[in-house]
C-alpha cells in the first residue's frame, strides 16, 4: 500500500531534506523496510538491534499511536499517513531508568554493593 | 539566544513547583528564537529522575505547532534535586536539534535557576537565554 510518510526535522538529512515521503508496505514493518531501500540508513535510527521498534521512537498511523495498532505488525491501508516523532523524554539524574534493552545505548544503573556493615 | 517572556518564565516555573517531586516537562513554540507559546504538559512518567511526553499529546501539539506556522523553540523540563545541564540521559535522548533544551534546577527550591542548551550529535552548547519583559501566550 502506498503511503505518505511524515519525516521528523533530525532524520530528513536520510531524505535529503524532504519532509514528506512515499513509501510502501502493508504493515508499519514492511513500511519501514521500504523506507530503508529508499532512503539507506534511516531504519537504524527506528529500530533495535532485534528489529523491534526502539522505544523513544513514536510512529502513528493517521494519528494513532502504532503501539496500540499492532507495533510493526499494524496494517496499512492505501492513502494512510504515517508520522514519526522522535520521544520527547529525559531524566535528572544516574542513568536511564530500569527497562528492557533499547539496542545500543549505556545501560542502566548498576546495583550498589552491599554495604559492609562491619 | 532563546527569548522568553516573563509571563512565560513564571508559568514554567510554577508548572515545575506543582509537579515536584516529580520532573515536569513543557513544549515551546515560537520563531526565530523568541518563544511565543507554552504548552506545560504533564510528565506521563511521574518520576523524579525521568520525564516523558505521552505520544499522542506530543502529535497533537507539534501538529498544532505547525498549524500556526510555528517552530519547536525548546523543549524544557526541571531537574528537582540536580543541577540546572543536561545528564547523560537527557543528552542521549535529545533528537531535536533545531531546538533549545531548557533546564530548570530546583535544587534550591527558594531560587530555581534556568538554563539552556543546544544537544546535537551528544554535544552540548550553552545557550543564552533572556527573560523578557513581554508577556507571550502561556498555557
Amino acid at each position: 500500500m502506498a503511503v505518505e510518510v511524515r519525516i521528523p526535522t533530525i532524520l530528513r538529512k536520510h531524505t535529503d531534506g524532504e519532509k514528506a515521503v512515499q513509501a510502501e508496505g502493508d504493515t508499519v514493518r514492511d513500511l519501514l523496510d521500504d523506507l530503508d531501500r529508499r532512503y539507506p540508513g534511516i531504519a537504524g535510527q527506528l529500530l533495535n538491534e532485534d528489529g523491534s521498534l526502539h522505544r523513544f521512537v513514536n510512529v502513528y498511523v493517521n494519528d494513532e499511536d502504532v503501539r496500540f495498532l499492532g507495533a510493526l505488525d499494524a496494517k496499512l491501508e492505501a492513502g494512510d499517513v504515517v508520522a514519526i516523532l522522535p520521544a520527547v523524554a529525559g531524566g535528572g539524574s544516574g542513568g536511564l531508568k530500569p527497562s528492557p534493552p533499547v539496542g545500543r545505548g549505556s545501560g542502566g544503573l548498576k546495583p550498589s554493593p552491599p554495604v559492609d556493615q562491619g | 539566544m532563546l527569548e522568553i517572556g516573563q509571563d512565560q518564565y513564571r508559568t514554567l516555573v510554577a508548572h515545575a513547583s506543582a509537579e515536584y517531586p516529580n520532573e515536569a516537562c513543557a513544549l515551546l513554540a515560537g520563531r526565530d528564537g523568541t518563544v511565543e507559546r507554552v504548552y506545560a504538559v504533564p510528565n506521563a512518567e511521574a518520576s523524579p529522575t525521568f520525564y516523558v511526553v505521552e505520544p499522542k499529546l506530543l502529535l497533537r501539539v507539534m501538529t498544532e505547532i505547525d498549524d500556526l506556522g510555528l517552530d519547536l523553540v525548546g523543549i524544557f523540563h526541571s531537574h528537582v534535586a540536580t543541577e540546572a545541564y543536561p545528564s547523560r540521559t537527557d543528552i542521549e535522548l535529545a533528537k531535536y536539534d533545531r531546538a533549545a533544551y531548557l533546564i530548570l534546577s530546583l535544587a534550591d527550591r527558594d531560587a530555581p535557576v534556568l538554563r539552556a542548551f543546544r544537544i546535537r550529535d551528544g554535544q552540548v552548547d550553552e545557550e543564552p537565554v533572556r527573560v523578557s519583559r513581554r508577556s507571550g501566550v502561556a498555557g
